[in-house]
């Protein structure tokens, strides 16, 4: 580590002339030499190099080490000669020209491992702190602040004193006065103003670079405010901790909801109890991973709609299934609950290993689209993404059920038959037809939830196991034949599990969450909310 | 008439064939050697299972081209135990009582393996278990052919230290006797090397479990105390793939907290999109990369054998082919397939790994391996970042344990798998 900070002093001093004399020529001592490192095959040579690569300010450097990162940087281990992979072509790295012809044989990439990540960082880091995109230069300053290089502070200053973007320039700042603090030499002055904006900036590495980064040898004055930035940040972090379990707590009801809402129609509102429901979710989810491949085969620009293609297919597959389930099996056994137990268990096993058999029985890999991805900070707040949409998707899934259910005549048959089925029959509602439909609403929903989960869980036949105990938790916990139930049941076993969990942990956790609604049921057996009137004994 | 004509026909037909079956069962018993396959195709442990199955009937396929053993061919008997831990003792009492098989290779998950040792003992059979797995164990039946644990946690532990120079600790496992045990041995082997009790986080997890949210979130907090953290993983199975996407998705990159884990491999990854993982560890002691002729030709074979070129290997597979290929030298040394003879020859005996050296089952019925250290790539395999120099002996007994210390097993001077060195007495 110092070696490469003596040598990428030199890069920075360098970057800084060269800014400072306003001039673009490129000198390139020692770039062809240094190159040379990436085709040893050896981690420390590829050190070297990067580092060699970074302070000869040749043209060619950023684009070199950016290959590099990205694995695209190849070598010929007999010539060791070294080439770029960029589309369309290969290029020469040490002069810059496409290779003519077929690219020789027997290239390798040159391999990184943690520490050359690091390495590459820092020097991209300080490449790229004049970059043309914001966002690049916003990393570039995340990654100076990490690495705390007194040799970037040159840079530094002069892309401070050119940064317009007010979110780049408070990051600059904040890696400047992490260089400031950790730095041998400055003033007591300056190192208490750099730790009130490293105060300021109050997330977690922040809290790293004030509890372990700080050099030895501080004075008494430093080391106490120090001790004081710590203390608020810690109390800061507190704070918003609450509100980050109250986000976690919404995101896994939500992910119960979808789970249980399926649920809720068959069980709940049918009185089917459906062992096979976890299996209408893996179908969902399977279905997802079918539309991926094909969008992937025919049609790869679309993969960021794929989840809005895989819905519509989803809720068909499963409902599709659900409604062949009702009619093969189900309907022969209303009134039994024990068989009907029995028999939806076994169909689930057929499912599972019927998906296996088609599949396999590894993890299938399903994408995750571009605005899913990644992570959004609100205050001490991490929001990610995926299980954002997520949260959106349930409340969807369950405002268009409950207006189906009103607003719709299949809505009203379907409330019709399960209140009173002699009477529907007698208002010449076709109930077979009905009790067919219903089923096929609640596996589709099923199906639905099984998009959602494919984010965030495996794509595999035991995908469903999971799932249907807590689902049906839900739905009993709620009160059987209440949708509202389902939605309030679920989030409450979300936060409570989430407000559980760091105090007795995960194991611990669910089983006290399990004995809290078995009390709970004891109490009140139909659940939060309980049908009244003669819906009961219908 | 026609229904009695049937059940005269049906009851002459079954009498036929419960007649026949016996003879047929002595004649094939002459001309072959059968091997029982004792995994799990079905269940929750098919995702691993199945694979080695497959890799079973590529090994037998292949010494039968190659002739057979002992002038014999090899008859591969699959039997599925489901996942379900009791139904493994009873596939395992029908392999070697009523199939007459004479060597078992097979189970995966610890418990299993507890589930059929009675039985392996009680008929007197061997089993070859090719899975990585807690040690504190040396039976006279089993061998292990996987990785102890200082055959694999130890030497990742040593490599962060060394070369990441970590100093903090997250032992993260799912709620098992596996991640329990191994846990227990790095904890009393990291306190042994210095570290404070406040730098090591423990955190256990049901089965399966899919929402990490909270517990990412603790270990980035866990790791911004200034000192440089790696999380240990001895996380299983299906918790894998939403461990790994929570860790993507709040931005929890290798640069800043390294991941090893012990029980994600090639086939693990196979469902997952790599990208946000790059640089993630893995300790085993073979990789599907690692650049040997060996390698090269299992792999080839491997893919032409299962019909899909995008099929991975991985390190359990290498185990069943060392265990498989000493069975067979076993054999031939002793001249028979005959279990206690077969035990006796089989410590000693040298076989070739992948990686490019050569495994020696050890008198602890342990076997030599290399330790490799294994980058994620972005293609979803492992770059080897670091191997130990040479191979290392198993240990039935953990070293860093206070009630296994003073343990050795050793199957032929001593005929124990439990002998106390400080009493001097057999069984612990």
């Amino acid at each position: 580590m110092p070696v490469f900070r003596a040598r990428l002093a030199a890069l920075f001093l360098a970057i800084g002339a060269l800014l400072l004399a306003g001039s673009a020529s490129a000198q390139t001592p020692g770039y062809e030499q240094a190159l040379k490192g990436f085709a040893e095959d050896s981690f420390s040579d590829t050190d070297a190099a990067i580092t060699g690569v970074a302070i000869s300010g040749h043209a060619l450097a950023a684009r070199v080490i950016g290959a590099l990162q990205d694995g695209r940087l190849l070598f010929d281990p007999a010539e060791k000669k070294i080439y770029l992979r960029e589309p369309p072509g290969l290029l020469d790295a040490a002069t810059g020209k496409p290779v003519a012809g077929d690219p020789p044989a027997g290239l390798k990439a040159v391999r990184i491992n943690n520490r050359l990540r690091r390495t590459i960082d820092a020097a991209l880091g300080g490449l790229s702190l004049l970059g043309p995109d914001p966002n690049r230069r916003f990393e570039a300053a995340q990654s100076v602040f990490k690495s705390r290089d007194a040799n970037a502070l040159v840079a530094l200053d002069v892309a401070i004193g050119k940064e317009a973007v007010p979110r780049v320039k408070k990051a600059m700042l904040e890696a400047r006065a992490a260089i400031v603090v950790t730095k041998q030499g400055a003033t007591e002055l300056e190192q208490l103003e750099a730790i009130a904006v490293i105060r300021e900036r109050s997330d977690l590495d922040a809290r790293a670079l004030l509890g372990g980064g700080l050099p030895s040898g501080l004075s008494a004055n430093v080391q106490q405010a120090a001790a004081d930035a710590i203390a608020a940040i810690d109390q800061y972090l507190a704070r918003w901790r609450m509100l980050q379990n109250l986000w976690y707590g919404i995101s896994l009801g939500s992910v119960l909801l979808l789970a249980a809402i399926g649920l809720a129609i068959t069980f709940g509102v049918m009185g089917v109890i459906n062992m096979a429901h976890g299996e209408m979710v893996m179908l969902g989810a399977y279905t997802t991973f079918v539309v991926q491949e094909a969008i992937r085969g025919y049609a790869p620009g679309m993969f960021d709609y794929s989840l809005a293609i895989a819905i519509p297919a989803a809720f068909v597959v499963a409902g599709l299934v659900g409604i062949a389930i009702e009619r093969g099996v189900i309907r022969f056994l209303y009134g039994r609950p024990l068989e009907t137990l029995l028999a939806t268990w076994g169909i689930s096993l057929i499912l599972q290993q019927a998906v296996r058999t088609m599949f396999g029985p590894n993890n299938r890999e399903v994408g995750t689209p571009a605005f899913m991805s990644g992570v959004v900070d609100i205050g001490g707040l991490a929001i990610t993404l995926n299980r954002f949409w997520i949260i959106i998707f349930a409340g969807i899934v369950f405002v268009a059920l409950l207006a189906a259910l009103r607003y719709t005549t299949l809505g009203l048959h379907m409330r019709a038959v399960t209140q009173n089925r002699r009477m529907a029959s007698a208002m010449a509602i076709n109930t077979g037809r009905i009790d067919a439909l219903t089923f096929g609403l609640g596996s589709g929903i099923a199906g639905l939830a099984g998009v959602a989960l494919s984010q965030i869980d495996n794509v595999s036949p035991n995908l469903g196991q999971s799932y249907i105990i807590d689902s049906f938790l839900v739905v009993v916990f709620g009160g059987v034949g209440n949708l509202w139930g389902t939605l309030v049941g679920a989030l409450t076993l979300g936060v409570a599990n989430k407000f559980l969990e760091p105090y007795a942990g995960a194991v611990l956790g669910k089983i006290a969450l399990l004995v809290l609604v078995i009390l709970f049921i004891q109490k009140r057996p139909r659940g939060l909310f309980a049908l009244k009137g003669r819906a009961v004994e219908a | 008439m026609t229904r009695n004509f049937l059940k005269t026909a049906g009851a002459a037909a079954a009498l036929f064939v419960l007649a026949a079956l016996p003879l047929a069962g002595q004649a094939r018993a002459q001309e072959t050697i059968k091997v029982g396959i004792l995994h799990s195709l079905s269940g929750t442990m098919a995702i691993s299972e199945t694979t080695l199955k497959d890799v079973m009937l590529m090994l037998i396929e292949d010494q039968n081209k190659k002739g057979g053993l002992l002038g014999k061919k090899l008859e591969p008997v699959v039997v599925d135990p489901a996942s379900n831990w009791p139904l493994f003792a009873e596939k395992a009492r029908e392999l070697i009582s009523k199939q007459k098989v004479d060597a078992v290779f097979g189970c995966w998950t610890s418990v299993s393996r507890k589930s059929v040792l009675p039985v392996f003992r009680e008929l007197n059979s061997v089993l070859f278990y090719p899975v990585q797995y807690e040690g504190e164990e040396s039976e006279r039946n089993v061998f292990y052919t996987g990785a102890a644990p200082n055959q694999q946690a130890i030497p990742a532990v040593d490599y962060l230290a060394k070369e990441e120079k970590v100093t903090r600790w997250v032992l993260a496992g799912t709620d098992y006797v596996y991640p329990r045990t191994t846990n227990k041995i790095l904890e009393a082997y990291l306190k042994s090397k210095g570290v404070k009790a406040e730098d090591i986080m423990i955190n256990y997890t049901p089965f399966g479990h899919s929402d990490w949210q909270t517990i990412v979130a603790d270990i980035k907090r866990f790791g911004s105390q200034g000192k440089r953290t790696a999380v240990v993983s001895t996380i299983n199975g299906d918790a894998n793939v939403p461990f790994y996407k929570e860790l993507g998705n709040q931005g929890v990159s290798a640069k800043d907290i390294p991941v090893v884990a012990f029980s994600v491999g090639e086939e693990e990854l196979a469902g997952l999109d790599t990208k946000p993982l790059l640089g993630h560890l893995a300790a085993w002691n073979y990789f599907m990369s690692v650049d040997t002729p060996e390698n090269k030709a299992f792999i080839a074979k491997w893919k032409s054998f299962i019909k899909n070129d995008k099929r991975v290997t991985n390190d359990p597979m290498e185990a069943h082919v060392i265990g498989f290929n000493m069975w067979v030298e076993a054999v031939k040394k002793a001249g028979t397939t005959n279990a206690d003879k077969v035990i006796d020859a089989i410590v000693g005996v040298k076989v070739p790994n992948l990686t490019g050296g050569i495994s020696e089952m050890l008198p602890n019925h342990h076997i030599t391996k290399p330790v490799l250290i294994g980058e994620v790539r972005a293609d979803g395999q492992f770059d080897v970042v670091w191997k130990t120099p040479g191979l290392v002996a198993g240990d039935a007994w953990s070293k860093e344990l206070d009630g296994s210390k003073d343990l050795v097993a050793d199957w032929v001077k001593l005929k124990c798998g439990n002998y106390n060195t400080k009493t001097n007495r057999c069984g612990g």
